[in-house]
């Protein structure tokens, strides 16, 4: 709550600093508002050291009234900005000076310099030490260490980074905990990630989005045809005043105030408001999107690549079921599988362990007491097991089980093949456990399906979003899972080239691809998708591929990624609806106050029964005002949206923001009247 | 109203309808380049043009060929109907030895003829000679007309294609039109025309002896080619009669027959249309769902219209006169309803022809057909542009409902950018801005005077920017003023919106099509529709409430108040 009143206060005084030119004239609307603004008051000045264009109070009312839409109008853009701007400063923080140890070549022994971290370019090479802050992006090159990377990511669990592989990339203003690392240099200064970041959160290097031009373009044709109709209504009311005989010609203050309340200025003043707040619930959800481009396509995603593992199935498989060979007992079989699995550290060996405990009432024995040896497994064997004194168990592959037993002259029964094939087709993996000869029996180790997963594709599906899952399984667990799981389809035997030429096929076809990966061999799928989601603790390359980072590295997150998406434009579309429909009253209002005058008979218009002409166009001005003000929350927060079709959506947004904005302006203007006329 | 009237405009639609999918059906034949029942006949003269003019007809065009060679076949058009008026007194077919038509006015009537507005400065029977009558004014009719379907045929093109920029042929799409589609129904409907009394002949005018001779005991009777200018003034929404009374004459429009056929002929092709749209884009649906929006805008205007027509007038009342419907202007042959059908009819599509004086109607009466001339004639509208303006609203609608579904938007298929939008800001910004500021500088400038001269000055350049072409008859608009900046207004009007619309034709060619799911905006439900139709009446009738206020509201308020000022 603290926070928020900074960030009103801060707004306050930012929305009284937006005032100035060079800030109106990024937004065609409010700037013709500005120009109005400037107008009238001129105006004002007139009519009090000279005769008027109006009475001067009602001028100074008018022009109190732009002002304020104005300011209003500012300030949603400064709330906007607000949060993140206290994000920024937090990120700023970790930005600070750091004394980077420049290596001369890549070795721990090599001459160091001492440099300014802002003074790090492309391919300098530094050694980072624990304690140290990471000076500048880079790729690990030598060494393992553990980071603390809650300055980006706001999660203290420590990170290990290694060379080689996919855990190699490190991110500025991030802290060695233990060990060390030689790093070489990817950013040169001011292009970091933080530097990115903070920029992003901060608002200031934010383009018009395409769907963002687009409304502007509409908006700003809708406020110069409303300007044609104003600037018209001069020379007709001359003509009219002439043509009624009474003489009485529209004063400029009243076509202007016309021009304002028509105009489109409530989503003219939300527009860039609504933009900001959209990337910042992206930076809530610690996504960072690398420009409100990937954002706005987020919402326009029709078909979503997930990989299987991680993202539709729990990392790792684990054991479900004994099924015993024809002469053995299922304990029998349990305990051997429990024995052979006792120093297994591997996820499924312990969910072995774990099922013959928890269905059979194995206790886990030491493998010490018991006089026994670990065999681990090996590439060669693909096998694992222990040998006891006098017994010699085995887990494994059906072929490596049958090439084990064959050295005792032993094969695998018919009935064991059978079940084998079974879980095969159910989409789990077999495991066969034989002792010396004897086959004793098959465990079934299965993926094991996120909870809630199957939903959310049943709701993305209604979205009219496809999901593809995507795995290096072959096609029949592969089809077993998608059918589990509920997604659409599915590429099995995944490679990364074929996985790049699914996304091909799919975007020839005209559809818009999403898809999530951390790995350097995902980076030229991440760099063909249309969003590409790459996870934190992903490669450098992967990271650049992407255009969406996610801080948390949860795969599943890219939904959100999509709602958030659907929601920003959504409020575009919604508040522009209500601007619209709120012309009707207003045309109700300020009409027949302005002619009334010229033709006292348009007063059978006046069907809100408004008090007097001014206080009519003054009450439609400050509900045109006020309502910026009123709609901040709903531009800030986006409208609600749940994952339904769009025919759906399209019946409830009409109905609430179209109806909607047709009806508040008549009751939102009649009650601002009733209190004028008790003032 | 009456339930005869009621009954008659009922049966109008009726037919109407029915006559949508026969034709619509046809024509999307015929823009598809299969030629049915007509082929053996009028294929070798199309293969005969072709080789004539040079034409390649597989050769097809990007959107700015396109542009230049609709463009090019208009300035030409310009020039030669321009040539023909000065140069009449030398030409042929001039019994009545008519002197050549004056600068302004010919000019005037040529921006007029070649931009399917036919708005008339001029008197037929009294100006022109029945050679500039059928080659320059027939003729442009047939070519107006066609050009406008080519444009519409080319824009559709660019929603059914993708990565292309080719969006057809221009002289291929429009002698396609004119052979198979216009040239056809016009022949037939001639002949019906001829044989309910419409006159076609090319006799000097009749002096006939006056059987209830008054002052005078003579009357000259205009004679002329009438029923083969009547069928397309009707069928292409050009509307420019061969008499000043246009279908009000009882040469133009002797029976009963003729004028139910002459008014459907003025929705015919534009109704019809919607379904050749359905069919080209291979989603009826989206065709009858266009017809649906613009009978929803077209039917209560009708009857708001015949309402407004039917009652009584206060004014007449007050001075003990007593009559039960408006008849002041209208022909007692015609009678209330199938007057206010045809005003309502004439000015949703842009044809402009007229049956009863408008300048006569009730200010409610004259309100309807000056409101549907401001929406931008997306209402049926003319042959083809009316279409295309339709498509043009739907792109805004669609841009505005589709961010309601958190989708970029798109329509059949098609993304719509910024460039789309931008193109379609220009073309529904154009009209507007002109008419308004036409009218501005008339008020300020002219020597009318009174309420009603407002409604007239405000209807004269709605009606020529929107290419529709009829008028308040009460103004005097056969001056230089008029001429000039009409003629003008009336090229704007055509021209500046051509130019968006092949621009976004040529940009949604090229595009990919998205395919269709769930999450995917509906374009052809009950919702859609409604939300068209706001778009359409927000963007065209909320920016001239104000002038409307001014004009036939206030008529309305004064005529009903016992206080007018005219």
């Amino acid at each position: 709550m603290h926070t928020n009143k900074k960030i009103i206060k801060i707004a306050i005084r930012d929305a009284l600093f937006k005032l100035a030119p060079q800030h109106q004239i990024h937004n065609p609307i409010m700037f013709t508002v500005y120009i109005v603004s400037i107008l009238t008051t001129g105006l004002f000045l007139q009519a009090v050291f000279s005769k008027g264009d109006a009475p001067a109070n009602y001028i100074f009312a008018v022009s109190l009234c732009l002002w304020f839409t104005l300011l209003f109008a500012n300030f949603a853009e400064a709330m906007a900005e607000g949060r993140g701007k206290a994000q920024a400063e937090s990120l700023k923080k970790s930005r600070r000076d750091i004394q980077a140890k420049k290596l001369s070549k890549a070795s721990r022994t090599a001459k160091i310099t001492l440099v300014e971290s802002n003074e790090l370019h492309a391919g300098d090479l530094v050694l980072v030490e624990a304690g140290d802050f990471i000076p500048s992006d880079g790729i690990v090159i030598e060494g393992v260490a553990s980071l603390n990377e809650s300055a980006i990511t706001g999660e203290s669990a420590p990170v290990i980074r290694e060379s080689g592989g996919d855990r190699n990339s490190v991110t500025g203003g991030t802290q060695v905990l233990s060990d060390w690392l030689i790093i070489s240099i990817t950013a040169n200064p001011g292009e970091t990630f933080l530097d990115t970041m903070i920029a992003l959160v901060e608002g200031a290097k934010r383009k018009k989005t395409p769907n963002e031009l687009a409304l502007t373009i509409l908006l700003t044709a809708l406020t110069l045809i409303f300007l044609f109709v104003c600037v018209s209504l001069l020379p007709f009311s001359i003509y009219s005043s002439i043509a009624s005989g009474t003489g009485k010609v529209v004063s400029i203050t009243t076509l202007v105030a016309l021009f304002v309340c028509l105009a489109p200025t409530t989503i003219g003043g939300l527009l860039s408001a609504i933009g900001i707040a959209g990337m910042d619930r992206m930076i809530q959800a610690n996504i960072i999107a690398t420009s409100g481009r990937a954002v706005e396509a987020a919402g326009d995603i029709d078909t979503l690549i997930l990989d299987k593992t991680g993202t539709i199935t729990l990392g790792n498989r684990q054991a479900t079921e004994f099924i015993p060979a024809a002469d053995v007992t299922i304990t029998e079989l349990a305990d051997a599988a429990q024995l052979a699995s006792l120093a297994d550290e591997t996820p499924e060996g312990r969910s072995i362990v774990i099922l013959a405990k928890e269905k059979y009432g194995l206790r886990g024995r030491s493998i010490e007491e018991l006089g026994a040896s670990f065999i681990p497994f090996t590439a060669e064997t693909r096998m694992s097991g222990a040998n006891l004194p006098g017994r010699q168990i085995r887990k494994g592959a059906a072929e490596a089980i049958e090439a084990y037993v064959k050295q005792f002259s032993g094969t695998i029964p018919e009935f064991v093949k059978k079940n084998i094939e079974t879980i095969a087709r159910k989409g789990g993996t077999p495991l066969v456990v034989a002792e010396g000869a004897k086959i004793l029996g098959v465990i079934h180790l299965k993926d094991i399906i996120k909870g809630g997963i199957r939903e959310r594709f049943a709701r993305l599906r209604e979205m009219g979003i496809k999901t593809i899952m995507v795995t290096g399984d072959n096609p029949l667990s592969a089809a077993a899972i998608a059918a589990e799981a509920g997604v659409d389809d599915f590429l099995a035997t995944a490679t990364p080239e074929n996985k790049l030429s699914l996304i091909r096929r799919l975007q020839a076809q005209g559809h818009l691809v999403a898809m999530t990966g951390d790995g350097t061999n995902d980076a030229p799928a991440l760099a063909q998708a249309d969003v590409a989601v790459a996870m934190n603790t992903g490669t450098q390359a992967a990271k650049e591929a992407g255009n969406l980072i996610d801080l948390d590295s949860n795969p599943t997150k890219i939904i959100e990624v999509v709602e958030i998406g659907k929601q920003l434009l959504m409020t575009r579309g919604a508040l522009t609806t209500f601007s619209i429909a709120n012309d009707i009253a207003k045309y109700f209002a300020i009409i027949p106050a302005a002619f009334a005058a010229t033709y006292p008979e348009l007063n059978a218009l006046n069907i809100m029964h408004l008090a007097t002409p001014e206080s009519a166009i003054l009450s439609a001005m400050i509900f045109n005002a006020i309502i910026i003000i009123f709609l901040i929350p709903l531009a800030l927060l986006g409208v609600k949206y749940k994952p339904t079709t769009a025919a759906k959506l399209l019946r409830i947004n009409v109905l609430v923001y179209g109806l909607g904005g047709l009806i508040v302006p008549f009751i939102g203007i009649k009650l601002i009247d009733l209190l004028l006329t008790l003032i | 109203m009456t339930l005869t009237g009621i009954g008659q405009i009922l049966f109008y639609l009726f037919i109407l309808l029915l006559c949508v999918k026969p034709l619509g059906w046809y024509m999307a034949k015929v823009y598809r380049g299969k030629y049915i029942g007509l082929k053996f006949l009028l294929h070798p003269l199309e293969k005969w043009i072709y080789r004539f003019c040079n034409i390649r007809p597989h050769q097809e065009m990007h959107w700015q060929q396109y542009l230049f060679a609709f463009l090019f076949f208009n300035l030409f058009g310009l020039l030669l109907v321009y040539a023909l008026q000065r140069l009449q007194f030398y030409l042929p077919l001039n019994p009545q030895a008519f002197p050549n038509v004056p600068p302004d006015l010919a000019f005037n009537t040529a921006a007029s003829f070649i931009t399917n507005t036919d708005w008339q400065a001029y008197s037929g029977e009294s100006t022109l000679s029945y050679f500039t009558q059928t080659t320059a004014l027939t003729v442009q009719n047939f070519l107006s007309a066609a050009s406008g379907m080519a444009l519409l045929i080319a824009f559709i093109r660019g929603i059914t294609r993708q990565n292309t920029k080719d969006i057809g042929n221009f002289w291929v799409d429009t002698i396609r039109g004119i052979l198979y589609i216009l040239l056809p129904l016009a022949l037939a409907f001639s002949i019906i025309l001829t044989s309910q009394g419409v006159i076609q002949n090319y006799k000097p005018y009749e002096k006939i002896h006056l059987l209830q001779p008054t002052t005078q005991t003579e009357q000259i009777i205009p004679m002329g080619p009438a029923a083969s200018q009547i069928a397309i003034k009707q069928l292409g929404t050009n509307g420019g009669g061969f008499f000043a009374a246009n279908s009000a004459h009882p040469f133009e429009n002797p029976t009963s027959t003729t004028n139910f056929l002459e008014m459907l002929a003025l929705l015919l092709i534009p109704a019809a249309l919607c379904y050749t749209y359905g069919a080209l884009v291979k989603d009826k649906r989206q065709g009858w769902a266009i017809l649906l929006a613009m009978l929803l805008i077209f039917i209560p205007c009708a009857g708001l219209d015949y309402y407004a027509e039917q009652s009584k007038n206060p004014q007449l009342t007050s001075l003990n006169l007593h009559t039960n419907k408006n008849m002041e202007g209208k022909e007692i042959r015609i009678g209330v309803a199938n007057s206010s059908l045809w005003a309502t009819a004439t000015t949703a599509s842009s044809n402009g022809s007229v049956n009863a004086m408008l300048d006569s109607f009730t200010p409610l009466g004259g309100l309807i057909p000056l409101i549907l001339l401001h929406l931008g004639g997306a209402i049926f509208g003319g042959v083809g542009s009316g279409l295309y303006q339709m498509l043009l609203m739907i792109i805004i609608t669609v841009f505005v409902a589709g961010l309601m579904v958190g989708r970029t938007p798109e329509y059949l298929g098609k993304k719509i950018e910024p460039f789309e939008m931008k193109m379609a800001c220009c073309a529904v910004l154009i009209t507007p801005f002109i008419v308004l500021l036409l009218t501005a500088i008339t008020t300020l400038t002219t020597s009318i005077t009174g309420t009603h001269g407002f409604t007239q000055i405000l209807y004269t350049f709605s009606s020529m920017v929107n290419n529709n072409g009829s008028s308040l008859q009460g103004l005097d608009v056969n001056t230089p003023f008029y001429n000039v900046l009409g003629g003008i207004a009336m090229l704007i009007g055509r021209f500046w919106i051509a130019i968006p619309i092949l621009a976004i034709a040529g940009s949604l060619s090229q595009k990919k099509n998205i395919p269709a799911t769930s999450g995917t905006l509906p374009t052809h439900t009950l919702l859609f529709i409604l939300l068209l139709i706001s778009i359409i009446i927000a963007l065209g009738a909320l920016t001239f409430f104000p002038a409307l206020a001014l004009g036939p509201i206030v008529e309305h308020l004064l005529f009903w108040g016992n206080n007018a000022h005219q």
